[in-house]
């Protein structure tokens, strides 16, 4: 028992220098994936067929592929190709971003549906033009009512950020194995990663939900 | 109004047709819009009257006709062109499309802000200014969901007014609201046509429209069908169509505003 307490003990700054590359990791993304997710979301909902085509498909792929594969496929096989030379961090978090951004695009697109028509046309008998109506009316509206779905969003990237272990970025996952092998430590240490995904969960949850009272429009019921 | 054919018109609607979902709901329908007129549009629902006020604006594109605002022809798919135009025509809606996400002043300032470059400042004291002109002073700190009916709908007079239209086209601007709230709102209307501002209007109200309209078109399925001075057209025993349907809708509505 002693033995465990002080290999915890031990471990835990190693791991949550980790934490901070796993946040580090998912903040990335998910900011990544809101600039790739709202333009897919407008293209969806307002652009030439052509455009929505070409959203739909971005979306398409990278929702129907496991990320396992996408990290494989872009880090060992892509970045490479184009002669990028990304550290293995860097490269979970573009592709769990550019994943995050179909995802994403599917919140703010559902959104953008659920807004009334009659906004945008009151914007353009202002004489606003698409885009600026879409920037100063749209948007602000339908990215607040985003974030319950995109604290669904953060929980799912934290967690899949576990993945990156396998492409050697040095987050909890990766750290916490390495100790657990090392020591035969092996329930207290996973036992004590789990926590600390729950922990990172649940502060991420209450910190957008503290963000959702922040941005609430007053007497606004949707 | 007496030297009203020798002017031109302020607009010029010219054989506008419109088919939605397969339907015709416009059929080359014309008119000529002088300065400080009001014209009101009754009829039956799906007759075309809110179609119509949204061709005139090119909320809805017209599948043949024009639309001239001041001599001038407008090439809806010229964006900038269609955007400068806008601006010279209000559009009240039925359901006030306020921004939800914006404060009464807000709603009125933005647009001065993003389409005419207006400063923050100079915004806001002219939606002030429009705000107070709506007789709601004290409510632009407010958010559209914390207004009533007809303070929302005040707003966006005020919102439309503040572009400085020639034109403002109405909607069945108290059709959404309570009754109790349809007189403020037709007192603001009232105020805006006796200070000469040029409008369309489809309404119900037929009180509004005997003592204000200078000329009330009939429309059904499509098209004008009566025009005239309310006098002629409500007067009692006349028999026109006008007549007939304004009779039915008072037997339901009561006496009218």
């Amino acid at each position: 028992m002693n033995e465990t307490v002080t290999v915890l003990l031990d471990a835990l700054p190693y791991v949550l220098q980790g934490a901070a590359i796993t946040v580090t990791a998912v903040v990335g993304a998910m900011f990544l994936g809101l600039f790739i997710g709202v333009p897919l979301a407008v293209g969806q909902v307002y652009g030439h067929w052509t455009v929505r085509t070409l959203c739909g498909l971005y979306v398409w792929f990278f929702r129907g592929v496991p990320i396992l594969v996408l990290l494989f496929l872009f880090y060992f096989g892509l970045f490479n190709f184009m002669g990028l030379n990304l550290s293995a961090v860097a490269a979970a978090t573009v592709v769990l971003g550019m994943t995050s951004g179909a995802y994403q695009s599917q919140i703010f697109r559902g959104s953008i549906l659920s807004l009334s028509k009659g906004q945008l046309k009151a914007a353009r008998a202002l004489g606003m033009s698409d885009g600026l109506a879409i920037r100063s009316i749209i948007l602000p509206q339908a990215l607040r009512l985003s974030i319950p779905g995109w604290s669904n969003e953060y929980s799912i990237i934290l967690k899949d950020s576990a993945l990156a272990f396998v492409l050697g970025a040095s987050e909890i996952m990766a750290r916490t194995h390495f100790v657990a092998s090392r020591t035969y430590q092996h329930l207290p240490m996973y036992v004590s990663a789990a926590v600390l995904y729950f922990l990172l969960t649940w502060a991420g949850v209450v910190a957008l939900r503290a963000l959702e009272k922040r941005v609430r429009i007053k007497g606004y019921v949707h | 109004m007496a030297n009203m054919n020798t002017k031109t018109p302020l607009m010029r609607v010219h054989g506008i047709s419109k088919e939605l979902g397969g339907r015709e709901i416009l059929r080359s329908v014309s008119l000529d819009l002088y300065e400080g007129e009001m014209k009101v549009l009754i009829g039956p629902s799906g007759g075309g009257k809110s179609t119509l006020l949204q061709c005139m604006n090119y909320l809805l594109v017209p599948d043949r006709g024009e639309i001239e605002l001041e001599g001038r022809r407008v090439d809806p798919r010229k964006a900038r062109e269609l955007c400068e135009f806008r601006q010279h025509v209000g559009m009240i809606f039925q359901d006030f499309n306020l921004f939800d996400h914006l404060t009464a002043t807000e709603n009125v300032s933005i647009a001065l802000r993003k389409v005419k470059g207006m400063s923050r400042a100079q915004a806001k004291a002219r939606a002030k200014a429009e705000l107070d002109r709506v007789g709601l002073a004290d409510k632009g700190h407010l958010y559209p969901a914390e207004l009533s009916g007809g303070q929302k709908q005040r707003v966006s007079i005020a919102r439309a007014l503040a572009m400085d239209p020639k034109v403002m086209l109405l909607d069945e601007p108290t059709s959404a609201l309570d009754p109790e709230l349809v007189s403020e709102v037709l007192t603001v209307i009232r105020g805006l046509a006796q200070n000469g501002m040029t409008m369309v209007m489809a309404t119900h109200q037929m009180g509004f429209t005997r003592s204000l309209a200078d000329e009330v078109l009939f429309m059904q399925e499509g098209r004008i069908i009566e025009q005239g001075s309310p006098k002629d057209l409500l007067a009692e025993g006349s028999g026109t169509r006008t007549l007939d349907f304004c009779s039915q809708i008072l037997d339901v509505e009561g006496a009218g505003a």
